[in-house]
């Protein structure tokens, strides 16, 4: 069993990996320039972030389609709220401190509606991020009554490095990142957490049995998910300093794609974290070297990632049915 | 006799581990030929050969005396080759009709949904089963779903029938309602291989009786040639003494008080209480509530009445709250409750009670110390320690279960049949595991439609009958005639006999 796990599923995606890199150098040598690698990273690092989030909640047998809406909404909220304390705060730490805690606390906040609807409204995952989905985008539209929601011009210069500085020539949000996916990492293979995450997504009803709190755990992968996009969103609006109705369109799919293609079972009971961040970087790649390699035209990244995901899939299917032999 | 299908030195490996030894085995028209050994001896394995559902390692399949020409269970059963599984193989959401005519479906374009209701009816009917055809089987309990899955063996039109242990789940109405089906196919001369690990059943049915020890075949016999003893040895190797354990003569204080409990809509006005050191057994039909209460009892189901533990009143509204007052339960559904079929046994067996394993972060050597353990106390036999639990026999899956419910160390256990698809030996080492735990002054509950098993373990038994207490016999009472008599009640049982 370890070595199956070990063989093409497992090094599926990390193969997959190393050969973009190797195409990518061979087609344009600006490709491994550090200037390249950290814009890679550094686009990854918001979908890698939701995505790690999302891996627990796959794995738990969830679901979540409104992360990209809530990016969107808790972008809008954070802007409007540090623009409104901007005459009590000043421009400063304060302020973003403050305007950090409002996009935590709504995410938190818009996680646990979610969880809640699942787990004691007991709807579908499906359902109730479906609704969700359109209750932030449009909510988001709403605030910025249909157009721009724009942070306080020197604000923004202020708030500006968060995203283009950090310490050793590795900017923030990549750190940031590198930490999520390190912690998400040891808490899915390590920690009672993450145990419980795989088990309720192998079968609720067998964890139900063995006194795992399976609501609470489920509630949990919802609201982390809520507060890594959060995260994610602290670290995105200091890049453009805005939030619109089109803000953080398709990053669900973008995430649930960077899971599925990492090796975690859509149908929940086994989560690879670790593969969630390779699937990240697979995608963000993709993207990269169409855009600088003039082979195949950027308007067919979508059809591309398209194929890596179904791929994956597939492989996967090939050993677990291997195995049921 | 016309040898059908025929198992030439088979062997079977998997992975590095060979499971089966050349194993030579025939197969008759119009015999029942059962086939015995201790769990894990590999029976499950030589069926699912003899089915097209595993290949074997070397050696072959003969079908009417040539190589079976199947690679597959769906191409044996289209030649008459049918398996009745030990693990159920029914769709969970669709209706028993439904599963039924599973791949056969009547009807062209449009399915005739009628015939196929009305084709599932009958084939209930023959197996007296009260069961609708338009239930669906995640609704059922695991006695109506073997009927089902035998329901659907039977509208295949077999030559050969393999059953891996059909009896296992049901109970002693049921298991007549089977072999009366059995004699039939016999006598229209169809081939049948029966295995369970209930000897008085192969004695009674089988004509035929091939033992099965680690993979080889260590004795072949006729009927009448082996007594259930001589098979008990047979299959394990050694002379198999008293399997029950003597009675307890010493209890404490009352542990666990109940009363008028309820389960709605089924369980209604329980009241019992349990002492330390005590086995009480709960007895009664399939369907009589007593998963019910068990369940409730633990918090798996809303239940009314009051509850004491030790004295003091207690609330149980989950699993949870009912370990945090040292109460256990073991369900009888192993593959769907029980066990997490996909993971490892390390994962199972600290399931229930990781956060002893330590936190933040758990100890990967506290958890293989504890299956070390679990291993040797339960006599667990895998292959391999990292398999996945799917891949155990039947009941090496129900002794890790066992190990599981046990790791949190409960002062009070529910046991909901303790030795469903054990073999002989094992369960004398569950009875006297059982009586173990009374000796060190816990108090055990157990379900179980075997009745040697409440005659053999009971201080005291409870009789459920439709959700009610029947009666409950203490010490010289309990006798297999006075448990018949209020298990039916008195009127029902006349008709029972017959
Ligand atoms: N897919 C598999 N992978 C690895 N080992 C397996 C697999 N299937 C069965 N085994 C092993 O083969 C041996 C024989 O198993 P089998 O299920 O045939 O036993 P059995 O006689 O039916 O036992 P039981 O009475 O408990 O049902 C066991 O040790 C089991 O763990
Ligand atoms: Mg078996």
């Amino acid at each position: 069993m370890l070595k199956g796990r070990l063989s093409l599923s497992t090094l599926g995606p990390l193969a997959a990996l190393l050969v973009l890199i190797a195409l990518g150098a061979f087609l344009n040598s600006n490709f491994l320039s550090s200037g390249n690698i950290t814009n890679v990273l550094a686009r990854s690092a918001f979908i890698g972030m939701i995505a790690v989030g999302m891996t627990f909640v796959i794995t738990s047998g969830g679901l979540d389609l409104s992360v990209g809406s809530m990016a969107a909404f808790i972008a809008g909220m954070m802007i409007l709220a540090m623009n409104a304390m901007l005459p009590t705060l000043g421009i400063g730490v304060p302020l973003v401190l403050a305007g950090m805690a409002v996009a935590l606390i709504v995410g938190v906040l818009a996680g646990l509606t979610n969880g809640l609807l699942v787990t004691r409204a007991r709807i579908e995952p499906f359902i109730v991020t479906l609704g969700t989905m359109g209750i932030f985008r449009s909510l988001v539209t709403w605030l910025a009554d249909g157009g721009t929601i724009s942070l306080d011009f020197e604000a923004r210069q202020f708030y500006r490095p968060v995203y283009y500085d950090g310490i050793f020539g590795i900017t923030w949000p990549i750190i940031t990142f590198a930490l999520v996916a390190v912690a998400g990492q040891v808490a899915m293979r390590h920690t009672r957490f993450g145990r419980y995450c795989e088990a309720i997504g192998s079968n609720d009803k067998v964890a139900r049995y063995s006194a795992v709190k399976v609501e609470w755990v489920r509630l949990m992968t919802y609201v982390m998910l809520g507060m890594l996009v959060g995260l994610a969103t602290i670290l995105y609006v200091p890049r453009l300093g805005s939030a619109s109705g089109s803000t953080g369109v398709l990053w669900e799919l973008e995430a649930i794609a960077a899971v599925i293609i990492g090796g975690t079972a859509l149908k929940g009971g086994y989560g690879r974290v670790w593969g969630t961040v390779v699937g990240v970087l697979i995608l963000s790649l993709i993207d990269n070297i169409l855009n600088l390699a003039d082979l195949v035209s950027p308007y067919l990244n979508g059809a591309i990632q398209g194929v890596i995901i179904v791929l994956a899939v597939v492989l996967q299917r090939g050993k677990s049915s291997a195995e049921g032999r | 006799m016309t040898e059908i299908l025929a198992l030439r030195d088979v062997h079977k490996s998997f992975g590095p581990i060979e499971v089966l030894h050349g194993v030579d085995f025939a197969l008759a028209g119009g015999e029942v030929h059962a086939l015995i050994g201790e769990n894990g001896a590999g029976k499950s394995t030589i069926m699912k050969i003899l089915g097209g559902f595993l290949e074997p390692t070397a050696g072959g399949v003969l079908l009417d005396g040539e190589p079976a020409p199947y690679r597959s269970g769906a191409e044996a059963e289209a030649l008459g080759v049918v398996v009745i599984h030990q693990e159920f193989n029914l769709a969970q959401d669709l209706t028993v009709a439904e599963n039924i005519y599973l791949g056969r479906e009547i009807g062209g374009l449009f399915l005739n949904h009628k015939a196929m209701r009305k084709g599932a009816q009958d084939l209930l009917d023959q197996l007296e089963s009260h069961v609708s055809p338009d239930a669906r089987i995640r609704d059922l309990p695991v006695s109506d779903r073997q009927m089902v899955e035998i329901a659907k063996a039977l509208s295949r039109n077999a030559r050969v029938l393999i059953m891996d242990e059909p009896s296992a789940v049901l109970t002693h109405r049921e298991v007549q309602i089977l072999f009366r089906q059995i004699d039939r196919l016999r006598a229209a001369g169809v081939a049948l291989l029966y295995t369970s690990h209930r000897l008085d059943e192969v004695s009674h049915i089988a004509d035929r009786i091939t033992v099965l020890r680690d993979g080889a075949v260590v004795r072949r016999a006729e009927r009448g040639e082996l007594t259930e003893d001589g098979m008990a040895t047979a299959m394990v190797g050694r002379d198999l003494t008293d399997i029950f354990p003597p009675r307890r003569t010493e209890f404490g204080c009352v542990a666990l008080e109940l009363h008028d409990f309820a389960v709605p809509p089924l369980v209604e006005g329980i009241s019992l209480s349990l002492r330390r050191g005590e086995v009480l057994g709960i007895s009664g039909l399939v369907g009589s509530g007593r998963t019910e209460l068990a369940e409730g009892l633990v918090g798996l189901r809303p239940h009314g009445g009051s509850v004491s533990r030790s004295g003091a009143p207690i609330r149980i509204r989950s699993v949870t709250d009912a370990a945090k007052h040292g109460i256990g339960y073991l369900t009888e559904d192993r593959k769907e409750r029980g066990l997490l079929l996909e993971k490892s046994l390390r994962v199972n067996l600290t399931l229930p009670d990781l956060p002893r394993f330590g936190a933040p972060l758990l100890s990967r050597a506290k958890e293989e110390a504890a299956l070390t353990q679990a291993i040797a106390d339960f006599d667990i036999r895998a292959p391999e320690r990292g398999m996945e639990v799917g891949n155990l026999s039947g009941g090496n899956q129900q002794k890790l279960l066992l190990a599981k419910t046990m790791l949190p160390d409960p002062e009070v256990v529910i046991i909901d049949e303790p030795t469903r698809g054990i073999d002989i030996g094992t369960k004398s080492q569950i009875y006297a595991f059982i009586d173990r735990l009374a000796r060190e002054g816990r108090s055990v509950i157990v379900i179980s439609s075997d009745m040697p098993e409440i005659l053999g373990l009971s201080d005291r038994v409870l009789v459920m009958r439709q959700g009610r207490a029947a009666a409950v016999l203490e010490g010289d009472e309990i006798t297999e005639h006075a448990l018949v008599r209020a298990i039916m009640g008195t009127r029902e049982r006349t008709t029972e006999d017959a």
